[in-house]
């Protein structure tokens, strides 16, 4: 069993903390001159995104997470469950509706996303930073209102609606930010 | 790349004001300046820090010091008058927003005081320091408590009646869980930086006097007050600044002192530097009734300049150093 002590926290350690892993966000040191030192640590749940505050005892040595992110390229989904493949050892994974969360509107077949792995199984998914996709539905723009930046919303072939500008039409390919969920161009 | 510029350049010339604001408020009271050797031959046993160590080349091992506060004593026990002293001192282990293993400490001395008569000095010496300048902030109101009664008051608890089991269920109907097993002193520690120093008002000075013996550290027991020693803390908000005694001159109790630190050490499986010899024969030749102190330069000027944290006062902290 792998543990870590208070004086190896830093942001982004993973620890097993009631049943859950937690990844670090925040750690403080407090302690009194002449006494007894802490550590105050805000922890980000990876299971259920929540954030909590912990102090522990300095020195105190706490399980560590096996938490690992592992490159998947996304293969298919078969309606309850979307499918990622290593592509190094062909090993297959299937992760459900929960631990994917919001990637879903953004895969796209081959595209290699970032499957977060605790104790082998799916926890999370993180799709690549920018994805292309087709428009599937969209209204047809307004020319010559180009210059003032006016945007329309645009369906993807992922399901996923991002605001586009006026000039992008239905049927054309585009570039996607999926950290913020903004158009970036025509590809 | 190397990230190798000084990182506090705005608190810079303040530091260099309040050094020698320092130094101009000791010559005025006729204390005298001393320098001490910042790497000794043994370091103090007190569980709760540890001491950096420093090997030679040859081999031969040197400790550097957590304040200068065995040297300055021998210091006194020779013969001589009122000191301070500027020093460099080290903490292993101690890092975050407001630790720097390496830290600026003002230590004094004075003889024929009390801890509360050192302590109303070094409210005075803020003060005098806040005053030079008139950017600088200033303190506003001072409280003095004792620590019995800051427990009571705040907590509706005695620190000495309640067992570890009794402040841990205190501590939890203040919202404080803590992750490994604490002692009775553990936990007081835990309700004095977690829940009560946070909800002192923020510019308010507070000295916190006559502390649990189990925390007498080297002050002398307190008179008139069993179970409870002559120490006391000051606090600018809830930021701690100062810790000091009125002194422990029995060199048997000291060494009853060293021993408990010796056993805790030794249970908690920590370290165990060589003994400082030279202090407790200078308790045996005899240590005036003196009260000292030791104040943080560089969290007094976080307080003056009214930044929260000690990368901001400090060019090249441990991360850059």
């Amino acid at each position: 069993m792998a543990t870590y002590s208070t004086n190896e926290f830093k942001a982004g350690l993973k620890l097993l903390l009631d049943g859950d892993p937690q990844a670090i966000v925040e750690n403080e040191f407090v302690k009194p001159g002449k006494g007894q030192a802490f550590n105050r640590v805000k922890l980000r749940n990876l299971r259920t995104g929540r954030v909590l505050e912990k102090t522990f005892k300095s020195g105190e040595s706490v399980e560590a997470a096996d938490v690992m992110d592992t490159e998947m390229q996304y293969l298919y989904n078969d309606g309850e469950f979307w499918h990622f493949m290593v592509p190094d050892t062909f090993e297959q994974y299937a992760v459900g509706e929960a631990a994917l969360g919001d990637a879903g509107q953004w895969l796209k077949e081959q595209d290699v996303c970032t499957v977060t792995l605790w104790n082998g199984e799916p926890l999370s998914v993180v799709p690549p930073s920018f994805v292309e996709m087709k428009i599937t539905e969209c209204d047809p723009g307004v020319r010559g209102d180009t210059a003032q930046g006016g945007t329309k919303p645009a369906t993807l072939e992922s399901g996923a609606v991002v605001k586009v500008p006026l000039f992008v039409e239905e049927g054309e390919t585009v570039r996607v930010d999926t950290r913020n969920g903004e158009y970036v161009s025509r590809v | 790349m190397s990230d190798w510029r000084p990182g506090a350049a705005p608190a810079r010339p303040a530091r260099a004001r309040l050094l020698a604001g320092l130094r101009a408020f000791f010559a005025a009271r006729g204390v005298l300046e001393v320098e001490t050797p910042v790497l000794g031959r043994g370091a103090p046993q007190d569980p709760m820090l540890e001491s950096w160590e420093a090997q030679a080349p040859g081999g031969e091992r040197g400790f550097l010091q957590t304040s200068p506060e065995y040297p300055m004593k021998r210091l006194l026990a020779d013969g001589a008058p009122d000191i301070y002293q500027i020093a460099r001192v080290f903490r292993g282990g101690e890092f975050g927003p407001r630790h720097n293993p390496e830290f600026t400490l003002l230590e004094w001395y004075r003889l024929g005081l009390d801890h509360r008569a050192l302590a109303r000095e070094v409210v005075a010496l803020i003060a005098d320091q806040a005053a030079l300048f008139p950017e600088w902030r200033t303190s506003r109101g001072c409280e003095e408590i004792a620590y019995a009664d800051l427990f009571q008051a705040t907590l509706g608890v005695d620190p000495l009646a309640a067992d570890a089991a009794a402040l841990e269920r205190v501590a939890a109907a203040h919202g404080l869980t803590i992750g490994g097993e604490l002692d009775r002193d553990g936990w007081l520690d835990a309700l004095i930086s977690l829940v009560i120093a946070p909800g002192f008002p923020p510019d308010r000075l507070t000295i916190l006097h006559d502390y649990p013996e189990s925390q007498a550290v080297l002050a002398r027991p307190c008179a008139g007050r069993p179970g409870y020693a002559a120490r006391f803390e000051l606090y600018w908000g809830d930021l701690e600044l100062a810790n000091g005694y009125h002194e422990l001159t029995d060199p048997d109790l000291f060494r009853q002192r060293r021993e408990r630190d010796i056993a805790q050490r030794r249970a908690r499986g920590q370290p165990l530097p060589p003994v400082d010899v030279h202090l407790e024969a200078a308790l045996e030749s005899g240590l005036p009734d003196c009260a000292g102190v030791a104040l943080g330069v560089d969290r007094l000027l976080m307080r003056l300049l009214g930044v929260s944290r000690i990368d901001q006062v400090i060019d090249f902290p441990w991360p850059r150093a």
